[in-house]
């Protein structure tokens, strides 16, 4: 039941029909029941359903009858071309300055993934461009978030720049830039804390650094095992803060991941990134065809209609 | 614009143009669950038992709609539960050890800091065991809910096989007449066969040095999860017999709804939320709280 794919639940729906080449509305409503299921199942969020749906209905209601695809697996199409429309068509690059450096600020909630991930880019970066990025210790409320950076930070020999947790982030941000400025790193990456999007107080401070870092680039990053509370953390952080891209962690797990499709939606930004494991170098460029894949669970149907 | 409601505005939208129990009242109640992470069967299932209620035919204004719903929510996840203990287990004699067990980043460090606090209130004697031995800086937050606590903290080595930790807090226990072990685990997703294993191993190891431990172990879900939540009871209780959940961040705006849904299926109890970052955010699970909260935002 739970986590069966939209591939066997459409086959179900529409197995005894078939033979007749021909979808009907009473199909065709029971196939978008079923795919309704499908994706709540997969924690999209209710709301990006009912208009996804519709738009499949509206499609689906005036293909014609392809030759050599059951109507099952020409829903099934239309729903992954959608999907992956929906998600973005094809990956896209870390924002980059014209000059150094690139200034990469985190945000999201509590145990996110923010530090992970910046670990994993800074590695990236190093690795692909012989990027020397600083990192900036910016949290100062999580117990041991600065031994957790300065760990990471030195186990790739990337520097970590760090005031302790007497000093208000904005000021550990100035002075971070100054630093970076006078060594000519090509990177600097914010680390900060973990918060809730809707604490006043912490999305202010957030807003401040902001202002003073002027980011390239702010990635919202965002576990993938999010259900239907997705849209409401990425509304809230992108109202405020304008994210420019999103990082969507944990993708090594088993989850459908609709938390993808809903903040997509929400926002429109790009997803830039996904985590996919606890090694610094488990970190993927973002593949919305693969995304939109995973939230159906239908990897078989797909290599099916291909062959078709 | 009609998307993007919360729970409780759209039950008071709903409420605004009632006029009576309908098969549309029952639609947007589904709805309504299904928003909170309730999941799809689970929220149809209640919706059922709430169609056959005679209560709610009855009721004559939204007050006493609202009442009816809840007082069946908080029936339904107790009738669930029936014969099920939802207190904390303590050893009769000797160091009582409580495992944490989850996936990545759901608070499990955390809720141990706040619970050792809470224990160590109550006069008991805490230790902790650092047996995250993997994520960067996971021994230094321990150590450091340790300071603030005032209670110790066994730890290894960078890079130590966890469960030599595990050992070694065990024996610490026993040895320094401890009341209470926690034991830290380092997150890690319920796929993951291996790492999986290595928590059975930690298990097994202290069943080995005390007989009834641990006689907690508790699995600690982030209240923002949604349906893979209960991927992660089945397979966590799968590997350690699992007895009782912790739900955390529910200071935010996520209702946790999942739980509803593992309650139902496996029978797990919800012992402990977590409501913010600090050592007192920590509270005893109560259903009708929790209920409450799932209609959060309901005029009254
Ligand atoms: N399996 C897996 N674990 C991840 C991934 N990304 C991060 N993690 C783990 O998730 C947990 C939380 O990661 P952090 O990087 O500390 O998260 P954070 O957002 O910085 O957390 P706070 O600073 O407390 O808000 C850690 O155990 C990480 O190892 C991923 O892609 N896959
Ligand atoms: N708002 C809120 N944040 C919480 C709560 N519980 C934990 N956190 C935060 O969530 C983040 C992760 O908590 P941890 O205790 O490190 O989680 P963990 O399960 O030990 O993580 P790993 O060991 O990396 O798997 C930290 O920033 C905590 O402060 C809660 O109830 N509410
Ligand atoms: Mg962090
Ligand atoms: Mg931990």
């Amino acid at each position: 039941m739970a986590f069966e794919g939209l591939t066997e639940r459409l086959q179900n729906a529409i197995s005894g029909l078939r033979k007749k080449g021909k979808v009907t509305d009473a199909d065709l409503r029971e196939t978008m029941r079923e795919i309704r299921l499908a994706l709540l199942e997969a924690d999209v969020n209710f709301d990006v359903v009912k208009d996804f749906i519709k738009t499949v209905r509206d499609r689906a209601t005036g293909t014609k009858v392809l030759e050599g695809l059951n109507p099952a697996q020409q829903i099934v199409k239309i729903v992954d071309e959608e999907l992956t429309k929906m998600m973005g068509e094809e990956a896209v690059p870390l924002n980059k300055s014209p000059k150094i450096p690139t200034i990469i600020m985190m945000s999201g909630l509590q145990g996110a993934g923010k530090t992970t991930t910046v670990g994993k880019l800074a590695l990236k970066l190093k690795n692909e461009e012989k990027a020397r990025p600083l990192l900036i210790a910016a949290d100062i409320y999580r117990p041991a978030a600065i031994d957790q950076l300065q760990k990471l930070g030195s186990d790739m020999d990337i520097p970590v720049f760090s005031l302790g947790t007497d000093v208000d982030p904005r000021e550990i941000v100035r002075q971070g830039l100054a630093q970076a400025a006078e060594n000519h790193n090509d990177y600097v990456f914010i680390d900060t804390a973990g918060r809730l999007q809707i604490d006043e107080e912490l999305m202010n401070e957030l807003a401040d650094i902001k202002d003073i870092a002027k980011p390239d680039e702010i990635l919202l990053v965002i576990d993938a095992m999010t259900g239907q509370n997705a849209v409401q953390t990425a509304e809230g952080f992108d109202q405020r803060l304008d994210v420019t891209g999103v990082v969507l962690t944990k993708l090594d797990g088993d989850t459908r991941g609709g938390a993808a499709l809903s903040i997509r939606a929400v926002t429109g930004k790009p997803i830039k990134f996904v985590g996919q494991g606890e090694k610094m170098t488990d970190l993927d460029v973002f593949y919305p065809d693969r995304m939109s894949s995973r939230i159906l669970g239908m990897g078989d149907m797909l290599t099916l209609i291909e062959k078709a | 614009e009609k998307t993007r409601k919360s729970f409780g505005e759209r039950l008071n939208a709903f409420f605004a143009k009632f006029r009576s129990v309908d098969e549309d009242f029952f639609e947007d109640l589904e709805d309504t669950l299904i928003q909170a992470d309730v999941g799809y069967e689970t929220a149809m299932q209640i919706a059922d038992e709430l169609r056959s209620e005679v209560k709610l035919k009855n009721a004559k204004n939204k007050n006493d709609i609202k009442q009816v719903i809840i007082d069946k929510l908080i029936s339904i996840y107790d009738a669930a539960g029936n014969g099920e203990d939802i207190s904390m287990h303590f050893a009769k004699e000797g160091p009582t050890v409580i495992m944490f067990v989850g996936v990545n980043g759901v608070g499990k460090t955390t809720t141990i800091g706040k619970m050792a606090a809470l224990y160590k209130s109550q006069g008991k004697k805490v230790l902790l065991a650092a047996a995250d031995t993997f994520r960067a800086g996971a021994t230094q937050q321990l150590q450091e809910w340790g300071r603030r606590d005032g209670v110790e903290v066994v730890a290894g080595p960078d890079r130590a096989d966890p469960a030599s930790v595990v050992f070694d807090g065990v024996q610490t226990a026993i040895r320094g007449n401890y009341d209470v072990l926690f034991v830290d685990t380092a997150g890690r997703l319920q796929n993951n066969v291996n790492l999986m294993q290595e928590l059975e191993k930690m298990k097994r190891i202290i069943t080995r040095e005390i007989p009834d431990a641990p006689h907690e172990v508790l699995i600690v879900l982030d209240g923002t999860t949604g349906q893979n939540a209960l991927q992660q009871a089945k397979l966590f209780k799968d590997s350690t017999d699992v007895s009782g959940i912790v739900l955390t961040k529910l200071d935010g705006t996520a209702k946790g709804g999942i739980v509803l849904a593992i309650r139902n299926e496996m029978h797990l109890p919800v012992k402990w939320v977590g409501l913010g970052e600090q050592a007192a955010d920590l509270r005893p699970f109560s259903p009708a709280d929790f209920v409450q909260g799932l209609f959060k935002g309901l005029v009254d």
